[in-house]
């Protein structure tokens, strides 16, 4: 398939400009602008939304996460679509001068924690490994619905990651990194399997932008905040709260998204010039050779609100209403309907039957067993073989 | 690799066969399509027909008077097996078929065909209506859309429901403004007397469950225009995308199971916006006052009349017309799995489907499709896991999951095997034990390793902790070695 996707891209990008075109010329039909929702072929939209940090002095990168979050809420995204991860330890934090807030800008203008916050995975549950998890789909049965990212091949995924970063790493709660090899081959998995349409990947640490270099599988997009060898500063520290409380990426791409609403026609190159070196210091960079549209073509709205496609249903199927009665089915009311209890939902069956079996013992081989004939030679050779009459 | 084979029976009427048949009735003949989706797959469709003469007893059924009548008494007459057709020749001037129609295609796997004259027309027509009732090239690249090349495909033919093992329908009442209205809908008997039958009849397909919930004070996203001509107020197509999601986050979807959710959405406008109309994109009225959103579901708008005298104590008790909703949810249901009767030729009637909600022969049109997606899926998918367990060579396979990609093997082998012979029901059956065997065994937690080892930090790990170690045995080694050596040389004292 991949051979065929770059002889088709002239062609699908010929075509794409030719629609570009034609949509300008008719200027100001209604319906050109139904048309123009068709062009992404995507059905629905997720979010994964991880901040990696924890502790207080990493302020700046929960209230990052919750910009973003709350941008995408309002965009249309609902919370069933969204997967929010968070060390979640700054709004009840005793240092925190004002307790369940987390303010987004100085003076304490917005609170972005708010009433209806859904954290889906907490404090120590953020690890690479569930990560991991979420993007692959190889979640334990047990997992409940609002922890799954349960996409298809018809979603476009926002992924966006704030935290410590470094060249080709990035640190997750001060224990464990991802590399960047690591998250590329979590994406094949995931277009392997169709688990998504298209993927926007934001990341805004010190030395954003390698985490994007090893991506390879198509259709993702990915912007970062820092180039290789550069730092991603913050925006301002706030003097009531005593930390930095946003990076500058994220305050500048928040306030390009505060003009978008679900039915804004901006598109991504916009979102390219979001944050001049003048203005953030570091350089943002962009990876758009994966991505088969060109970023003209995409709207913002594409990944971070959720616009669906509509049809007008035109057809309608006629129903016999005396036939309805008759065919009731009666044997319904003979089966009791047994209350469900909570222990049959649980596929336990499944859960017992994942304890380890007991491993037959091996004697060990290879390097173990090489290592340890090392020593006993060098042993006997030192102490001589005839002293072994004593031990034995 | 894969072969479609749809066995046809094609009887003829007396009076209706075309004079250049190559052999006497009543004899078999086989046509084959190759259907090409990529460069490296493509998907045969065999169709094995037999011709022979109408028998004493379906002779008689066509005697009937009408088309329908001919269609029930023909049907007790036909092996229905799934993925079979029958088609019926009739003469010419068969007053069976009215003006200027010349297929009649029934509830179940029969059709009614006007002899066309020669055989070639008659064959020209055999295999549209074949198409029809089984699948078509565009049907099939549709079901293997992973593998069509984009930009091939036109975007509308992505909007189906995906294979899946259950699905899960949710019926929702919006009543935005309960002051003034109380709706009551009876959703249990609607439920019992329309959408089961339907249900039932698609139960081999996947496993459906049914809820039902009434939301108060939820409010559509967007505000409708007020049109003074019609005294009413217009929602115009391109607001109705943004008018989903304001409703959803309220409806309470994560909650259901892990199947895909369909919702169906009645909206009762307040008192203040009645009466509410949809407009298609022409400024017209929709008839069924109804939208739907591809793989989600759909939402259509019921309006209340207004109180015969204005002074009516408010709120207006409204008791909805289940069977009116029920239609217009049930083709929105019928659309969304993609049975949709809008491509079918001027000359061809289609026999509606009654309560029953779909034909047999659309049902077979949906198995062939989602078998052909289930086989993909599953090809699919285990390519990749076997390129996975490649790449990373450490990865521990459980014994259960192996057992699934056996299991998951070899259904796949049978579904194809099965299909080859036009087996729909057991190729079906078997292409979604292979789904679920596939799916078991790729998305198994314990396939996830975090492996990647760089060089470097293989030896950043290693060195500082064997080096010390591993310098008192290199040292020694080479003294062993070098003790040998001089014993060697040494002659042994003689004494």
């Amino acid at each position: 398939m991949a051979a065929a996707l770059p002889g088709s891209l002239p062609g699908a990008a010929a075509a794409v400009l030719l629609l570009g075109c034609c949509g300008a010329v008719l200027a100001a039909g209604v319906q050109d602008q139904a048309e123009q929702f068709f062009r992404s072929g995507h059905t629905n939209n997720w979010a994964v939304l991880v901040c990696t940090s924890r502790f207080w002095f990493n302020y700046r990168h929960v209230a990052n996460t919750l910009s973003v979050y709350r941008s995408v809420k309002r965009l249309g995204i609902p919370d069933s679509h969204i997967v929010l991860m968070l060390a979640d330890d700054m709004a009840c934090n005793p240092r925190n001068p004002k307790p369940a807030t987390v303010f987004s800008h100085k003076n304490m203008e917005l609170n972005v924690y708010g009433d209806d916050v859904e954290v889906d995975y907490r404090s120590y549950e953020v690890t690479v490994e569930n990560f991991l998890r979420v993007l692959t789909g190889r979640i334990p049965p047990s997992t409940p619905r609002s922890k799954r990212l349960l996409s298809d091949d018809r979603s476009n995924i926002l992924i966006y990651m704030t935290g410590h970063g470094g060249n080709g790493f990035l640190k997750f709660q001060d224990s464990e990194e991802i590399t960047n090899v690591e998250l590329a081959d979590a994406f094949e998995q995931m277009w392997q399997k169709r688990r998504y349409n298209e993927l926007l990947f934001i990341i805004d640490t010190c030395q954003g932008a390698s985490m994007y270099e090893r991506f390879y599988s198509p259709n993702i997009m990915a912007l970062a905040s820092s180039q290789v060898g550069e730092d991603s500063l913050s925006h301002q520290p706030d003097l009531g709260i005593g930390v930095h409380l946003m990076d500058r990426y994220t305050f500048y791409v928040l306030e390009f998204l505060e003009e978008i609403h679900p039915a804004s026609q901006t598109n991504m190159n916009d979102l390219f010039q979001v944050c001049p070196k003048s203005l953030c210091v570091s350089t943002p960079g962009h990876r758009t050779d994966l991505f088969q549209r060109d970023p003209q073509n995409v709207l913002i709205t594409d990944f971070f609100g959720s616009v669906r496609k509509v049809e007008i249903t035109t057809e309608r199927i006629s129903l016999n209403r005396d036939l309805a009665s008759f065919e009731s089915k009666f044997p319904e009311d003979e089966l009791a309907t047994e209350p469900l209890k909570y222990a049959e939902q649980l596929p336990v069956a499944q859960i017992i039957r994942q304890k380890p079996k007991q491993k037959d013992w091996h004697p060990p081989g290879g390097f173990i067993l090489g290592l340890w004939a090392l020593i006993i030679m060098v042993f006997f050779k030192t102490y001589g073989i005839k002293h072994m009459k004593h031990v034995f | 690799q894969v072969r479609l084979l749809v066995p046809i029976a094609v009887a003829f009427s007396p009076g209706s066969v075309p004079a250049d048949l190559p052999r006497p009735l009543p004899f078999r003949d086989a046509q084959e399509m190759e259907i090409t989706v990529n460069l490296r797959t493509s998907v045969t469709s065999h169709y094995e027909l037999v011709y022979r003469g109408t028998t004493a007893a379906e002779g008689a059924a066509l005697a009937a008077a009408t088309a329908q009548e001919a269609d029930a008494a023909l049907r007790p007459l036909q092996d229905s097996v799934m993925g079979s057709l029958t088609m019926y020749v009739v003469p010419e001037t068969s007053p069976l078929l009215p003006q200027g129609v010349s297929v009649y295609v029934g509830r179940h796997r029969s059709a009614l065909v006007r002899a066309g004259g020669s055989l070639a027309a008659l064959h020209a027509r055999l295999r549209q209506v074949t198409q029809l009732m089984s699948f078509t090239a565009a049907s099939v690249a549709t079901a293997l859309s992973d593998r069509v090349p984009d930009g091939r495909l036109s975007l509308d033919v992505r909007r189906y429901l995906k294979s899946s093992l259950g699905y899960e329908i949710t019926f929702s009442l919006l009543n935005p403004d309960p002051k003034s209205h109380v709706v009551d809908w009876d959703i249990e008997g609607a439920v019992n007397s329309y959408v089961k039958p339907v249900l039932d009849k698609l139960s081999f397909v996947a496993n459906f469950s049914v809820d039902s919930q009434i939301l108060y004070y939820a409010v559509l996203g967007v505000t409708p225009r007020y049109d003074k001509e019609s005294s009413s107020f217009l929602l115009s197509t391109h607001s109705l995308p943004h008018v989903i999601n304001p409703v959803e986050a309220r409806l309470g979807s994560s909650a259901a199971s892990l199947y895909p959710v369909l919702n169906f959405l009645l909206y009762v406008p307040e008192r203040s916006h009645s009466p509410l109309y949809i407009q298609d994109k022409d400024g017209v009225p929709v008839s069924t006052n109804a939208f739907h959103s591809p793989r989600w579901g759909g939402i259509m708008v019921y309006n209340v009349e207004a109180p015969a005298s204005p002074q009516a104590s408010l709120p207006l008790h409204v008791d909805v017309d289940m069977a009116r909703v029920m239609e217009v949810f049930l083709a929105q249901l019928r659309l969304l799995f993609g049975l949709s009767r809008e491509e079918v030729p001027a000359e061809f009637l289609l026999e509606s489907p009654g309560n029953e909600g779909l034909a047999d022969w659309e049902l077979d049109h949906l198995l062939w499709a989602h078998t052909m997606e289930n086989i993909a899926t599953v090809s699919t998918t285990l390519t990749s896991l076997a390129q996975l367990l490649d790449k990373i060579g450490n990865i521990v396979i459980k014994d259960d999951v192996a057992s699934e990609v056996y299991r998951a093997v070899a259904s796949v082998q049978s579904a194809v095997a099965k299909l080859g012979m036009g087996h729909l029901h057991s190729a079906f059956q078997a292409s979604k034990e292979a789904v679920t065997s596939s799916e078991r065994a790729f998305f198994d937690p314990s396939l996830l390793h975090l492996l990647y080892f760089p060089d470097d930090q293989k030896f950043a790990i290693y060195i500082p902790l064997f080096l010390p170690m591993a310098v008192p045995i290199l040292l020694s080694l080479a003294k062993i070695v070098r003790e040998t050596r001089q014993h060697k040389k040494e002659p042994t004292k003689m004494d």
